[in-house]
């Protein structure tokens, strides 16, 4: 049977991996190949890089990042951050890297995920949406999460889904950072609701959030960031864990 | 020397960093010449297949494939595109393993079918030397190849399709060994060593 799948999230500004809360106090925390060795040795099913850099190099350092990373592991991995026409996916795709995570270039262009999804198939399309309740609804947000728009979440992960994307990683703004687990009554809603495989992010803060996430609302992969990164909880005792209480998992 | 076939629809990169890994001679190309002077050939796959039928065509190795008497690896869809039939775009594949590639039932199961799945080996082959049943390998497909008499392992699905295939000279995993850590590497190195 299919496993579910354990992806730590690294945040890459200038080529170097950095660390911090919401954006804010940020550290450098190392090599992006490193690190990505590092998380593959201790059991990582997946790797995801967002890149958060602000500047015009952007591209080029993004690509030689790209290359770099996938000369040291063999695990899959997504590349995310500003990409938003089909030669930047061909860049990164052809520098090594397995899928791209797209996010307000599609809010912009729906078209885009088409393109790309016809193009370099659509296993190889994540759409990242991030969502907030605003006391009625569950509106998307785009920009790294400081514009709202007017599409609502659950439609638009649908219409991402018809449209072509292989994947959808869910991102709760109201959970991000909380520690309080994942946004679990949403993503129980989307997996019944879309049939492409839906990876979880925003709010893990403990072992018994990823098995909800995976028991509960019948996702196919948990991302976490700061978990991870600030040794908070081992991959490998997380996985055992995950084992123990019957969720298919590779070990 | 190996050739790596990059036919423009491939993961060529991947690929070529595990060949590199395995420190082995290799040169990506899409020359016959060049082709036909190697001693293996590994042909990748990522995409759609109808797309990928026509470039092979493009680049006159559509028959030459089909002919061919070395040892030939296709991964992912290059070992769908040596079914008979693709039902993605409708389209005439190589021929060298029967019956028709098909889509997941995405009433039955998550499509793509995404992550690491395990194989259970159901025929001796090369290939699977020091790979046990139960291993897990990466894969990332939409379609698959109905079991037949040349399956050498099944995966499990919500149907059980073929995750590697041989026939002669001819191979084919489904999933993506480049991808698929120590055990892929040893599956790539066992296509070379053995083969």
């Amino acid at each position: 049977m299919l496993c579910k799948r354990i992806i730590p999230c690294l945040d890459v500004k200038d080529g170097r991996v950095v660390k911090g809360t919401n954006f804010i106090n940020l550290i450098d925390a190392g090599s992006p190949v490193e690190l990505a060795e590092r998380y593959s040795k201790e059991g990582a099913d997946e790797l995801v890089f967002l890149d958060i850099t602000a500047s015009a190099e952007k591209r080029k350092t993004l690509v030689s990042l790209v290359s770099d990373v996938a000369k040291a592991i063999r695990i899959p991995f997504t590349v995310g951050g500003g990409i938003s026409e089909l030669g930047d996916i061909e860049a990164l795709l052809k520098a090594g890297a397995d899928k791209v995570s797209l996010n307000s270039s599609i809010v912009k262009d729906h078209n885009l995920i088409t393109q790309a999804a016809r193009r370099f198939g659509s296993q190889a399309v994540v759409a990242a949406i991030d969502i907030k309740f605003n006391g009625s609804q569950y509106k998307v947000y785009v920009k790294g999460g400081r514009e709202e728009t007017e599409l609502l979440g659950m439609e638009w992960c649908k219409l991402a889904a018809d449209l072509g994307a292989g994947e959808i990683l869910l991102t709760s703004m109201d959970k991000d950072g909380t520690k309080e687990g994942y946004d679990v009554d949403f993503l129980k809603e989307l997996t019944s609701t879309v049939t492409v495989p839906v990876i979880a992010s925003g709010g893990a803060g403990k072992k018994e959030d990823f098995l909800e996430a995976f028991k509960y609302a019948n996702v196919d992969a948990c991302l976490a960031a700061s978990l991870f990164h600030f040794d908070i909880l081992k991959i490998k005792e997380l996985k055992l864990y995950l084992k123990e209480n019957n969720i298919t998992i590779r070990i | 020397m190996i050739a790596l076939i990059d036919y423009g629809a491939g993961n060529v990169a991947s690929v070529a960093n595990a060949l590199t890994v395995l420190e082995e001679d290799f040169k990506i190309t899409k020359n016959e010449t060049e082709i036909c002077r190697a001693s293996k050939i590994i042909f990748p796959g990522v995409g759609e297949a109808s797309f990928a039928i026509k470039q092979l065509h493009m680049a006159n190795l559509f028959s030459l494939l089909r002919m061919v008497k070395k040892p030939i690896l296709g991964i992912c869809l290059g070992m769908q595109l040596m079914a008979d039939h693709s039902t993605e775009g409708g389209v005439t594949c190589l021929g060298i393993f029967p019956g028709t590639v098909e889509k997941f039932d995405p009433a039955k199961t998550k499509v793509p079918h995404m992550g690491w799945n395990d194989i259970e080996i159901t025929s001796e082959s090369k290939l699977f030397r020091d790979i046990k049943s139960g291993e897990y390998f990466y894969f990332a497909n939409s379609y698959y190849v109905p079991v037949s008499e040349y399956t050498t392992s099944i995966t499990d699905n919500n149907i059980k399709f073929s995750s590697a295939m041989e026939k002669g000279n001819y191979y084919g995993v489904q999933f993506h060994p480049e991808k698929s850590g120590d055990a892929g590497l040893k599956l790539l190195k066992n296509f070379i060593e053995l083969c």
